[in-house]
């Protein structure tokens, strides 16, 4: 591995921002290429390939055996409502291989009684996600119903370029939001891609349930996401 | 594989010993048949005395691989490894899981 590379790309890691290697199986020059980059077109199937699923792998590139090293930042999901759902979500996500983290201003809420091990920051969104920067490899969850602490996350993780960013209630709800979030100066597109109502349509009924359409709709998300556009908004 | 963190992260240890003016190789695992016991990405990185960190399997094939990267760091040359249970060296070194693997090794720098 060239040196320039090895720098290149542990700087990347550092800054949670995604990278691909390619090396030919002839033992040729290994390239090196980040998330968001032009991609030569010849490389680009595998290395869009290798970004969504965070597979490494042989693969042939202009009918040559080349070996394809992905490195993909350890996904987090940041909770905003130490709610019921968030007790089912912190388990489940824990299991599906996410770092995840609640954040809720109300201290009654976010107890370790209620948590058990899940990290927990009872502090208001504004001050927790100055230590915690939201990234593109991070889903926000916003589900305490209050645009109180639900609205300024919301649009930070929109400024920021969050994978997948959710937010908890009916339609109705949601248009109110809508129009508090354009007043506060986020751009339209921007609103629209938030998944509100949250989660799959598979019919969840309790708090659990919920959980796991939120989980899934989040891996959905991850998995499909468009990695050609790289980061929406400049880190 | 999600990118679970590995501390400290092999990579980050090469580029440290390498500022250190150290002889470095990094091997990666490129392929795997059956039950390997790294997925394939998985680094391991040696210096010229033979110090490494990371795993490229469960402690079965890293003494091996350890050599071969001794000569890879004086040459340059990067070189391909295989090791399985249909292998006669592989047994000897000890890859007993059943697997087989791959192992891409290169020098930095």
């Amino acid at each position: 591995m060239l040196l320039e590379h090895l720098h290149r790309l542990n700087t990347a890691r550092d800054a949670r921002l995604a990278a691909v290697t390619i090396t030919p199986l002839d033992i040729g020059e290994a390239r090196l290429f980040l998330e968001g980059e032009l991609h030569d077109p010849a490389a680009a199937p595998a290395i869009e390939s290798a970004l969504r699923t965070g597979k490494s792998g042989i693969v042939e590139i202009g009918g040559q055996a080349a070996f394809v090293n992905v490195y993909l930042p350890p996904p987090r999901i940041v909770v905003i409502g130490a709610v019921h759902i968030s007790q089912a979500l912190a388990g489940m996500a824990e299991t599906a291989g996410f770092d995840l983290s609640i954040i809720d201003p109300r201290s009654a809420f976010a107890t370790e009684e209620r948590f058990g091990k899940a990290k927990l920051l009872a502090e208001w969104p504004e001050e927790a996600l100055q230590h915690t920067p939201l990234d593109a490899y991070t889903a926000l969850v916003a589900v305490t119903h209050d645009p109180k602490i639900d609205d300024f996350p919301l649009a930070k993780a929109l400024e920021a370029g969050c994978f997948y960013v959710g937010a908890l209630g009916s339609r109705k709800t949601h248009a109110g939001r809508v129009e508090r979030l354009a007043k506060l100066g986020v751009n339209e597109s921007a609103i629209a891609s938030i998944h509100a109502p949250i989660g799959l349509d598979i019919h969840a009924s309790s708090p659990a349930e919920i959980a796991v359409a939120i989980l899934a709709e989040i891996i959905q998300t991850l998995r499909t996401r468009d990695v050609t556009a790289g980061r929406r908004a400049a880190a | 594989m999600l990118g679970q963190p590995l501390y400290p992260d092999p990579l980050q240890v090469a580029g440290e010993w390498h500022a250190d003016g150290r002889g470095v190789a990094i091997a990666t695992v490129i392929e795997t048949w059956g039950s390997a016991p790294r997925p394939v990405g998985s680094h391991l990185v040696i210096d010229s005395e033979g110090n490494f960190h990371g795993s490229v399997s469960g402690g079965c094939v890293e003494g091996a691989v350890i050599v071969e990267a001794a000569d890879v760091i004086a040459s340059g040359a990067a070189r391909i490894l295989e090791f399985g249970v249909a292998d006669e060296t592989a047994w000897r070194v000890g890859l007993s899981c059943g697997g087989r693997i791959r192992i891409y090794v290169e020098r930095l720098g």
